[in-house]
C-alpha cells in the first residue's frame, strides 16, 4: 500500500480530513523549503504538495507565478526539487509528498531518469498539470513500476466519462479543482462544489481532495465537510511573499495558517467556526 | 527516416487525437479538455458544412480580397541570375498579412458555437489586429493579450487594435513577450470558458488548433498551385516561407505535400546568429518538449525551462513551432534553415528597392533565403516565396536599427 493510500485510510478511520498544503520548491530561496515542509507537518499537515517551478505556468494565477519566478531566479529546477524532497525525507519518513508541476521539465530530464530519481528521493505522488490521461501512458507504466502514485485533476466541467477514466488511472487521490480558473482565483460556490463532489463520489472510490480557492480556516472547514482532503496553496504562498525574505517570519505565518485550518477541520461541532 | 507520403499512402495527419508522429497532441489542464473537445467537434462539423464553407469563401473573396496575386519578380530574378522568383502576395490581404485568413475562419466558428467573447494573443500585433478586425465586424467583444515588451515596440498596432474596439492587455509576467501573452490568454480562457472563444494565431496550441489553423491558411497553397499552373504551366521547384509558429508556411506547404518534386523550405529567425544563443530557431537549434498544449521543438535550457528568444521580427520571436513542422522536419519532407537579423535586413532592402514592395520583417527572412537559393538554380527553375505580410508596421523598428529619426 502506498504511503498516500495508507494515509487516507488512516485518516478515514479516525474520521479526519486530510490537510494538504502546497508550496513552491525554492521559494523564496532554496534554503527555506526543507524547514518549511517540517513546519507545515508540525502545524498539522497530513500530506504535502511541493510545486516544481516552471518558466511558463499556464494554469497558475499571479501568486504562484511569482513564486515560480522567485524560485527560478535561484536556479531551482526539477532535479533540485527532488534533492529538497530527499533532504526532507531524511527526517520525515511518514508524511506523503506529492510533487506538482508541468510536463516539460520532466520531458527534459527524461521519463525514466525522472521516475527513478523521484522514487529514490521519497516522492509518493506526481501531479502533472498539463498531462491529461490521454497523453500519459508511457509515464503511467513507469510510475506503476516505481510505486509512485499519479494524481489527476478533475474540473467542474469534467464529463462523467472522464471522471471514470481518472478514477481508473489515478492512484492515491484525485484532486478536484473547485472552480473554473487559475490557482488562487475567485470565490468558491459551495453548493456547486457539493453537487460535483457528490457526482464524482458516485463514479469513483478514490479519495477526493479539493483545492483552488481555499483561502482561510473557514473555507477549509466548509470544504472539509465535503471532501477527504483540502488543498491550500496560494494563501500560503502569499504569506511567504509578504514576508519578503524574512524566513523566520514566513515560517511562523505559514505554520499559523495551517494550524488554524487544522483546528477548524478538527473542531467537533460544525457550528464552531 | 519516414516517408510522409507514398502513392498508396496519402498524407492524412494529424491522427484523431492531434498527433503528427510524436508531435502535437493535447497537453492542457483538465478544465480545458471539455472546451477543446467542443471546439474539435464544431470544427469537424462546420468544415463539412456547405453553408459555413460558402460563407467563409465569400468573406475571403469580398472582405479579405482573395485570391491574392502571384507576382513574377523579374527584376529581382535577373539580379541574382538564377531561378525565377515569384511572390505570393499575402501582404495585399485586408489588414496586411496572411493572419486574417485564419481569424475570419475561427470567428465564424465562434459565432456558430454561440460564443460572445473573443480572446487572442499577439506578438507583432498582426494577429491581434486581424482578430480585432473580425471581432469588430461580427460585433463580438475582443480582448488581446500582448507582452509588455511587444506593446512598447509595436505601438502602431496597439493603437489599431484599440481603434477597432479591442481591449489590449499588456502582459507583465515571464519574459513579457509572445509566449507569456499565450500563457495569459490560456489563463483567461480557463476562467471564462463558457462564453469565450480563443483564436490562436498560429499552428500551435492543443489539437485541433494546429490542424484547424492550417486548414484555414491552406487557401494560400491551393491558390498558389492553380496560379502557378495557369501562369507558368507547372508547379514551382521550391517553396520558401518564414517560420515563427509557422502558419503562413504550413498554409503554403500543405497543398503541396504530395508533390514530392516540390522542395519546401521553412526559414527560421537566427537573430544575432545561432551560435550566439540569441535566436528564435527551435527547429534549427532546439529539441522536443511540451509547451502551450503540444509536443514540438522548443528553445529551452537543460532543466526544461523555456529560454527567452530573440529576433528583429516580433512575429518570429517565439520559442516553439507548430508540431506539423516538427514532423515535416523529422520526416525529411521539408527542410528548415535560418536567417540572421542582418541577412533579413538585406532581404528587406533588396526587395523594397528592386521591386517596390516593402515586405514585413518576418517575410524578409524568406526573401533573404530565396536570395541565397536562387543563384544556385538555373534560369528555368522557379522559387515561390510566401510574402506573408507588408512592412509598414516595421518602419519604427527599422528606423531605430539604422539610426534614422522619424
Amino acid at each position: 500500500m502506498s504511503r498516500l493510500t495508507a494515509k487516507f485510510a488512516a485518516l478515514k478511520k479516525a474520521q479526519r480530513t486530510a490537510l494538504i498544503p502546497f508550496i513552491t520548491a525554492g521559494d523564496p530561496d532554496p534554503e527555506f523549503t526543507v524547514p518549511a515542509l517540517h513546519a507545515l507537518v508540525k502545524a498539522g499537515a497530513d500530506i504535502i504538495e511541493v510545486g516544481v517551478p516552471f518558466s511558463d505556468p499556464m494554469a497558475d494565477g499571479p501568486v504562484i507565478q511569482r513564486a515560480s519566478e522567485r524560485a527560478l531566479s535561484h536556479k531551482m529546477s526539477l532535479r533540485r526539487t527532488l534533492d529538497l524532497v530527499k533532504r526532507f525525507r531524511q527526517d520525515d519518513q511518514d508524511t506523503p509528498v506529492v510533487i506538482m508541476g508541468y510536463l516539460n521539465p520532466i520531458e527534459a530530464m527524461g521519463y525514466e531518469a525522472f521516475v527513478d530519481e523521484a522514487a529514490k528521493s521519497g516522492v509518493d505522488g506526481v501531479l502533472t498539470v498539463d498531462m491529461p490521461p490521454e497523453e500519459s501512458s508511457d509515464l503511467l507504466s513507469l510510475f506503476e513500476r516505481a510505486g509512485i502514485d499519479p494524481i489527476f485533476l478533475l474540473a467542474p466541467n469534467s464529463t462523467e466519462h472522464r471522471i471514470r477514466k481518472m478514477g481508473e488511472l489515478g492512484r492515491g487521490y484525485l484532486y478536484y479543482v473547485a472552480l473554473k480558473g487559475v490557482t488562487g482565483a475567485g470565490h468558491l460556490d459551495l453548493a456547486d462544489v457539493d453537487r460535483k463532489v457528490r457526482q464524482i463520489r458516485e463514479l469513483t472510490d478514490l479519495p477526493l481532495a479539493v483545492g483552488f480557492g481555499v483561502k482561510n480556516a473557514e473555507t477549509a472547514r466548509a470544504i472539509g465537510t465535503l471532501a477527504d482532503g483540502v488543498v491550500v496553496g496560494s494563501a500560503l504562498v502569499s504569506k511567504i511573499e509578504a514576508a519578503a525574505g524574512h524566513s523566520a517570519q514566513a515560517l511562523t505565518e505559514i505554520a499559523d495558517l495551517i494550524a488554524s485550518m487544522r483546528g477548524a477541520l478538527d473542531a467537533p461541532d460544525s457550528n464552531a467556526v | 527516416m519516414t516517408t510522409v507520403q507514398t502513392a498508396t499512402e496519402p498524407y492524412n495527419l494529424p491522427d484523431e487525437r492531434g498527433h503528427f508522429g510524436p508531435y502535437g497532441g493535447v497537453f492542457v489542464a483538465e478544465t480545458l479538455m471539455e472546451p477543446i473537445e467542443e471546439l474539435r467537434l464544431a470544427y469537424q462539423r462546420y468544415m463539412q458544412d456547405e453553408e459555413f464553407v460558402a460563407e467563409l469563401d465569400r468573406d475571403l473573396q469580398h472582405y479579405v480580397g482573395r485570391p491574392s496575386p502571384i507576382y513574377h519578380a523579374e527584376r529581382l530574378s535577373r539580379h541574382f541570375g538564377g531561378a525565377q522568383i515569384f511572390l505570393k502576395r499575402e501582404d495585399l490581404n485586408h489588414t496586411g498579412a496572411h493572419k486574417v485568413n485564419n481569424t475570419i475562419g475561427q470567428a465564424l466558428l465562434a459565432k456558430r458555437m454561440g460564443k460572445t467573447r473573443i480572446i487572442a494573443e499577439t506578438g507583432a500585433g498582426q494577429h491581434g489586429v486581424a482578430t480585432a478586425t473580425v471581432a469588430a465586424r461580427l460585433g463580438l467583444e475582443c480582448v488581446v493579450y500582448m507582452g509588455e515588451v511587444d506593446v512598447a515596440r509595436q505601438a502602431p498596432n496597439v493603437l489599431r487594435m484599440r481603434l477597432l474596439g479591442a481591449t489590449v492587455v499588456p502582459v507583465t509576467s515571464g519574459s513579457k513577450t509572445l509566449k507569456d501573452a499565450l500563457n495569459e490568454a490560456m489563463r483567461d480562457w480557463v476562467t471564462n470558458v463558457d462564453n469565450t472563444f480563443y483564436i490562436i494565431g498560429t499552428v500551435a496550441g492543443p489539437h485541433p488548433y494546429p490542424a484547424m489553423v492550417r486548414d484555414f491558411q491552406a487557401v494560400i497553397g491551393r491558390e498558389s498551385r492553380e496560379q502557378m499552373m495557369a501562369q507558368t504551366g507547372r508547379l514551382p521547384d521550391a517553396l520558401v516561407a518564414c517560420v515563427g509558429g509557422g502558419s503562413n508556411a504550413i498554409g503554403l506547404f500543405y497543398p503541396f505535400i504530395g508533390d514530392t518534386a516540390v522542395k519546401m523550405v521553412g526559414v527560421e529567425a537566427a537573430g544575432d546568429g545561432i551560435e550566439t544563443g540569441r535566436h528564435s530557431a527551435p527547429l534549427s537549434a532546439g529539441r522536443p518538449g511540451v509547451l502551450h498544449g503540444n509536443r514540438t521543438y522548443l528553445i529551452e535550457d537543460d532543466d526544461g525551462e523555456i529560454i527567452e528568444t530573440h529576433s528583429i521580427s516580433a512575429g518570429l520571436d517565439y520559442p516553439g513551432v507548430g508540431p506539423e513542422h516538427a514532423w515535416l522536419k523529422d520526416s525529411g519532407r521539408a527542410q528548415y534553415v535560418s536567417i540572421t537579423d542582418t541577412e533579413a535586413m538585406e532581404g528587406f532592402h533588396t526587395l523594397t528597392r528592386m521591386e517596390g514592395i516593402i515586405p514585413a520583417l518576418e517575410s524578409s527572412h524568406a526573401v533573404a533565403y530565396a536570395m541565397k537559393l536562387a543563384p544556385t538554380l538555373s534560369k528555368d527553375q522557379q522559387i515561390l516565396i510566401n510574402l506573408s505580410g507588408r512592412g509598414d508596421k516595421d518602419i519604427n523598428t527599422i528606423a531605430v536599427r539604422e539610426g534614422i529619426s522619424l
